[in-house]
This record gives structure tokens, sequence and C-alpha cells, in this order.
């Protein structure tokens, strides 16, 4: 059934026509009448007003990657748009779905610098996995449907919508529409058989097998696959920073996270393995170290469902594509049981070793200010692992990253590739519109919470439940830490000026405490998880602690210097 | 590693913005693009690209998966000189009293199987249609004579010697996959 109405309300119907419930936005003079729609449409889209609008983007990728829906957010044209990028930039390094509606000035004004007019689908050419401006009011239901389908499919990523004002105020015969093929896209590449089974073959001759498991897993639900392939064939693992949750921390073939800061075993036996496989992960940088000391020794399969990380970083022997819940258990179909307890016993050494040597330290200190992993490790602990853990970016991120412990599938919502400061407040924010019932837990440091510190006025405003934890050291910490073991311990602005957080906490009517002894660490964390609604903890925490082990900079996998 | 040149052939949808799209991802590579010619294809709606670059076969390979993964690029594929037949076009303009001066010009534009397109008092225009060196051999002498006024080359063109074609075949097999599975969801449906 047709029906007359504007392309602002065939936006609204769009939306909702897709399951939109959440939007994270901030309107301005080109978007004005999609926001005059909207009005009419409170009921069903929950618009949550944030105060910038890279924590739209920043909020919409938390909820994103919380729900396993896609993001929404809704901005104006010029400088509301380009606000967005950092957020969209970050959504396609980490393959997060969101959908950015920007306004754009009128059809007849562009290409003329007109006010507030920016070239949006130029800027994010490079940025986004598709972009479109909508100039027709007749176009709006096939590029809000193209959109999302192109957002969610496939390897998952950010949609620009530029949204001329023209085309929100002519009028249009509207008709859903559900675009689910595009020709020239295709999300899932077909699994070649041959070389399944070409990959099963390796793996049943492997004796020393590795996994390393990426945000893949999580991204294709393929978290009980994993474990059943894993399981079957008795293969240890190491996960990526993004893929921590896809599998408990508790299980006994997990050994831990792979990286610069990661854990030493599943580092050092990337370089012993004689089989490695890559599941939903893409050999980041920050992954492998040196790349030409990384896995040499070892075949090399990759399951991916974008083709072009295939040999992209590390050359690989068999790649197996699709998606990694249909591959994962076609492998372990083909697979046969194993027993490699021994291989498995040689990670032990070097666990005893972090253990004691870092550890230990790190979260049971004898005396001497908190520790920065202490407090992630004392708020895990009271969550019982059942939390959503959100980070900023800096020591504060990989210490949550190290410490904390994770029980559930899609636990960790972190800025991966683009190391966005600013970008946990924001992101933590929208993961509580998710509605998961979970408690969400952010670690930020002093450095970027003041990035975005103006969204305390939207969990204010929303009383968003975010159990914010501050781990405040008076330092752009990760910065420092360089200084301290590359720049000879000179600190170039990276002291930091703190402004008192618990009054900051009062003006915005945010519960909030603050911590320095370590006897009152356990009793604020559970002040914090026991109080309804949003708390700000504020750990004063060592000024100069390090995160440890470190891979240094154009070190290989393997050297990983424990204390610095 | 040793430079090879490179003949690129990028079918796309005919959407703005595309060629901004394929070009930028030679720039985030640090290729120079050698050669670049757009064009409607010989199937409908579907536009060409054939591009020429100077690039070693790991980056080349690279290049071609990062400009297939945009959305509305339908297949890219690249080849060597002699995997495809490839043609350029160039024009020469020379000034028509120093041609009518000096026979030998004729005689170079006959040899080289070049043709005069355009002759007046002031200038003539010829026109040379063939492999990169018969054209540059051409400018060659051309501007030895001295009577060259300008000169202009074409990018490069290309087809396949391959008797497969594979973006028909591609297009064919999707529109198939689709309907297979529409098929296979409405019976599951049932
Ligand atoms: C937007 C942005 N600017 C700069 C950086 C570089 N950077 C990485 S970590 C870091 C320090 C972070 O300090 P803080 O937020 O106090 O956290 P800490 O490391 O102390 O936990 C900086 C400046 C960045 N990642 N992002």
């Amino acid at each position: 059934m047709k029906e007359k109405i504007t392309g602002a309300e065939a936006l609204m119907r769009s939306l909702e026509h897709e399951g939109v419930e959440t939007l994270f936005g901030y309107p301005g003079g080109s978007i004005m009448p999609v926001y005059d729609a909207l009005y009419d449409h409170r009921d069903t889209l929950n618009h949550i007003l944030v105060r910038h609008e890279q924590c739209a983007a920043h909020a919409a990728q938390g909820y994103a990657r919380v729900s396993g829906k896609v993001g929404v957010c809704l901005v104006t044209s010029g400088p509301g748009a380009t606000n967005t990028i950092t957020g969209i930039a970050d959504a396609m390094m980490d393959s997060t779905p969101i959908v950015v509606i920007a306004g754009q000035v009128g059809a007849g004004f562009l290409g003329t610098d007109a006010f507030q007019e920016v070239d949006l689908v130029g800027v994010t050419q490079p940025i986004t996995k598709w972009n479109y401006q909508i100039r027709r009011a007749e176009d709006v239901a096939w590029a809000v449907s193209r959109a999302f389908y192109i957002a969610r499919s496939g390897r998952p990523g950010p949609v620009v919508l530029d949204f001329t004002k023209n085309a929100q105020t002519d009028t249009v015969d509207y008709e859903p529409k559900d675009v689910d093929f595009i020709r020239s896209y295709v999300p899932e590449p077909e699994t070649d058989p041959v070389l399944l089974d070409e990959a099963a073959r390796l793996i049943d001759s492997a004796r020393k097998p590795l996994a390393l498991v990426g945000q893949g897993v999580e991204l294709g639900n393929a978290q009980e696959e994993l474990k059943a392939f894993l399981e079957k064939a008795n293969i240890p693992c190491g996960c990526t920073l993004l893929g921590l949750s896809a599998i408990p921390t508790a299980h006994p073939l997990n050994k831990g996270m792979l990286g610069m800061h990661g854990n030493l075993g599943p580092n050092i036996k990337t370089n012993e393995c004689d089989v490695l496989i890559a599941i939903g992960m893409r050999f980041d940088d920050r992954v492998t170290g040196r790349l030409d000391a990384y896995a040499k020794q070892a075949k090399v399969i990759h399951l991916d469902i974008d083709p072009a990380e295939i040999n992209k970083n590390v050359p690989v022997d068999i790649p197996v594509m699709g998606d990694c819940k249909k591959t994962l258990r076609l492998l372990t179909e083909k697979i046969s049981p194993a027993d490699h307890s021994e291989w498995i016993g040689s990670f032990r050494e070097y666990e005893t070793t972090e253990q004691t040597r870092v550890i230990e330290p790190e979260i049971h200190p004898a005396a001497g200010p908190l520790n920065m992993g202490e407090v992630v490790r004392a708020v895990s602990d009271a969550t019982r692992n059942e939390a959503i853990l959100v980070t900023d970016v800096g020591q504060n991120q990989m210490m949550a990253a190290r410490y904390f412990q994770y029980g559930k599938p899609r636990s960790i919502v972190t800025s991966g590739g683009l190391g966005t400061m600013g970008f946990g407040l924001p992101a933590a924010i929208g993961a509580t519109f998710a509605r998961t019932g979970r408690p969400v837990c952010l670690f930020v440091g002093d450095g970027g919470i003041q990035m975005v510190l103006q969204e305390l006025g939207t969990v204010m405003e929303q009383k968003a439940p975010v159990k914010i934890i501050l781990l405040n050291n008076n330092f752009l910490g990760n910065v420092r830490q360089w200084q301290a073991m590359f720049f000879g311990h000179r600190y170039s602005f990276t002291p930091m000026l703190n402004p008192d957080y618990q009054q900051i906490s009062a003006a915005y009517g945010i519960p909030s405490r603050r911590v320095m002894e370590r006897a009152e660490l356990a009793g604020a964390v559970r002040e914090m998880l026991t109080s309804d609604g949003p708390f700000f903890l504020e750990a004063c925490v060592v000024e100069e602690g390090n995160v440890m082990p470190m891979t240094t900079p154009g070190s290989s996998v393997d050297e990983m210097l424990l204390e610095c | 590693m040793d430079k090879i040149f490179y003949t690129l052939l990028v079918y796309s949808e005919n959407f703005a913005g595309l060629l901004n799209q394929i070009t930028a991802v030679f720039t985030r590579r640090q290729l120079n693009i050698e050669s670049l010619n757009v064009s409607a294809s010989s199937i409908p709606g579907i536009h060409k690209y054939t591009i020429t670059t100077w690039s070693d076969r790991e980056t080349i390979e690279k290049v071609v998966k990062q400009i297939e993964r945009k959305i509305d690029v339908i297949q890219a594929h690249y080849f060597t000189d002699d995997e495809i037949f490839l043609h350029e076009i160039a024009l020469y303009k020379l000034s028509t009293p120093e041609v009518q001066e000096n026979p030998e010009v004729s005689k170079i534009v006959r040899r080289h199987s070049a043709i005069f397109v355009e002759v007046n008092t002031t200038y003539c225009i010829v026109e040379k249609a063939g492999m990169t060196e018969e054209i540059i051999s051409l400018y060659n002498e051309l501007q030895k004579t001295g009577c060259m006024l300008q000169y202009v080359r074409s990018g490069r063109i290309a087809i396949t010697k391959s008797c497969v074609e594979r973006v028909n075949g591609f297009l064919e097999a999707r529109e198939a996959r689709y309907r297979q599975e529409k098929a296979g969801a409405a019976k599951k449906a049932l």
C-alpha cells in the first residue's frame, strides 16, 4: 500500500521497518525536518541526545557491539557530520555495524559552499563500508534498507547516509523496501571444500596446534562452534583484544591474550607451534610484532569472511573463506579427536612465570598505592565475571583487558584498531541501551575521560547505569610509560592536572566515591555495584605504574619483557 | 622485489564516486597509476576501468582484493601484458607548412601505418592506434623532424585473451545463488 509522506517521515518508517529502537544523535539546521518527524515517533524510536556528535557515533558503536544489532546515529550537516568522523573510522577498523545519518544542504546548493555544507561522501569514502547521498525522497526506503543490509552483513562496518534537505521535505509514495541482495557484493564468500579438507588434514597432523581467536567469532556468533572445535581437537588458543570474550577466560584451552601486552604463553607459543589456526582475526601489528619473525615455523590456516584479509600481513598456507559459524562447524565435523596435553602442558611454565613475576605483584601488592590491575580484578570478581567491560584507551585499556575475566560472549567493548581515546564513556552509555541486564563497567584514564567529560550530561539525563571506574594516575599513562622506556624518562606533556572529579560527579548528580586505600577498595566496589543507576568510582592508582609484560615495538612476538 | 607492468580490469556498477574509491586504493598503497580509462562496458549499466601500474605481484594481489571489496565493484582482475590484447591511441598535431617542406614526415607517418585525420592550412592531425611502443616510436621520429605542435596519448584499453567471460559468469552465478537461497528460505517458511 502506498501513501504520500515526506522523505523525513519515510526515514522514520524505514528505520522502524529495520527494527531500530534506539538512536543516538544531535539536531541542527540541515536535519530539522527529520527531527520534526521524529517528534511523532518518540514512542517507538528512543532518541538519546548526546552532548557531542563524536559520542553519538561511539555510543552507537557500544550499542552495536553489545546488542549485535546495527547502531544508528543522527546528526546535522557540516560540523555535526564531521564530528562523527572519529567514530566512523573506529567502526571501520573494528568492523562495527553502524549507520550514520547526516543532514545535508538542499540538492540545489550542493557544491556551492553553502552554509554548513561539507562533502561528507567524499570525506568518509575511505572510512566507510558504503556511503550514499540521498538526494530524492524516492530513494529513502531503498537507501536505508541497503545501508542496514551492508552494515550488518558479511564483515560488518559503518555506513553513512548523507540526506539532503530537499529529500527530507519532498513527498513520496512510501513503500518499505527490503534489500537482501546486491549483485556486486558478496557478503559471505563460498567455502572451498578442497581447502576445507586440506585444513582438516593439516589440523589432524599437527602436534603443536595453536588457535588465534578474533572478534570474527563474536561477530559470527560462533562462540559455541569455536568451543566445540577447540575441544574436539584439544587445541589451545590465544585471543586478540577484541576476541577476549569469545571463549570464557576460565576455559582450560583459553591461554589468554595475544599481542603487545598479552600473556606470555600464547605469544611465545606462536613461535613454537607447528600449525597456526587464525579464526576471524586480521594479524594486526599489535598482535604480530615484527612480521619477519612471526610464526615462521608454522603452517598457517586462516578462517575469515573477508578475502582481502588473506595474505595481507601473514602468508597463509590454507585459507578457509566463509562465515566462521559455518566453517568452524564443517571443520569440526572433519577433524579427528586428538590429545595435545603435553603441548598444552608446556604453556604452564610461562603461565607460572607471568603469574609470579607480573600478575601477583599487580593484583596483590603488599603495600603502596592501589595498582590498576588490582582495581580491575576487584571489580571483575565482584561482578562474578558477569559484567560487560568497556574500556577507554591507554594503560586503563590494557590493564582492564588483562585483568578482567570474561564469562559470557560479547563482554568486551574497546577501541582496538583505531585506539581512540574518548571512546570509553560514550561507548559505555551506548552499551547500557542494549539492555542485557548485565552491569556495564567502564575503565577509563584521567586523560580519556576528559576528552568526553560532557557525556556525563547524557548519563545524567538518561540515568544510564554506567559504572565509571576512573583509574586516576595523574598522567597520560600509556605515553608516560613509553617515555619512561624509550625516551629516557623525559615526561614531555604527559603529567595531567586533574579537576576534582567528586565535585564534577556531584554537579551531574551522579553518585561517586574516591578510593585511595586498599582496605576501602572492596567496599567501594560493592557500593558501586549495588547502587542503582550510574556511579563514578575514582580510584587513585599508582602514578607511574607500567603495563607488563610487553613486546616492545620492532621486537618479535616471543621477545616479551617481564619488567622494565 | 621486481616491478612488473600490470593492467587491471575493473567492472563496477555505474554509481557516482566509484572512480574515487578505486583510485584511493592505489594512493593508500603509494602506487602511481600510469594510465586510466573508464567507459561503459559491453554489459548494459556496467562500467569498465582499465588501469595500468608498475607493481609487484604481492602488492597487486592485495590491491585487487581491496578494490573488489568495495560494495559496488563487481570484479577486479590483474593481468600482465601477455595475457591481454591491448591498445592505445595517440594524436599528433603537426604544423602544415613544415610538413609540406619536409617530405620525410609523410613517409614516417605511412611507415607507421598512421593516418591523417585532419588537414588544414595551419596544422594537420595524425592518428595512430597500436601498442605503447609503436606510439612512442612514431612520437620519437616525428619529434626529430621538429614539426610537432602537440601530442596526446590515450589510456590503455585491454581485452582478455581468455575464452571465459568472467564478469558474465560471476553475475549469473550470483543471481542463481540468490534465487536458490530465496527458494530455500521460502520452503523453510512453509
Ligand atoms: C584521541 C587520541 N589522542 C591521543 C592518543 C595517544 N594516546 C594513547 S594512550 C594515551 C594516554 C592515555 O592517558 P589516560 O587517558 O590518562 O589513560 P592511562 O594510559 O593513564 O590509563 C595517549 C595520549 C590516542 N590514543 N587517542
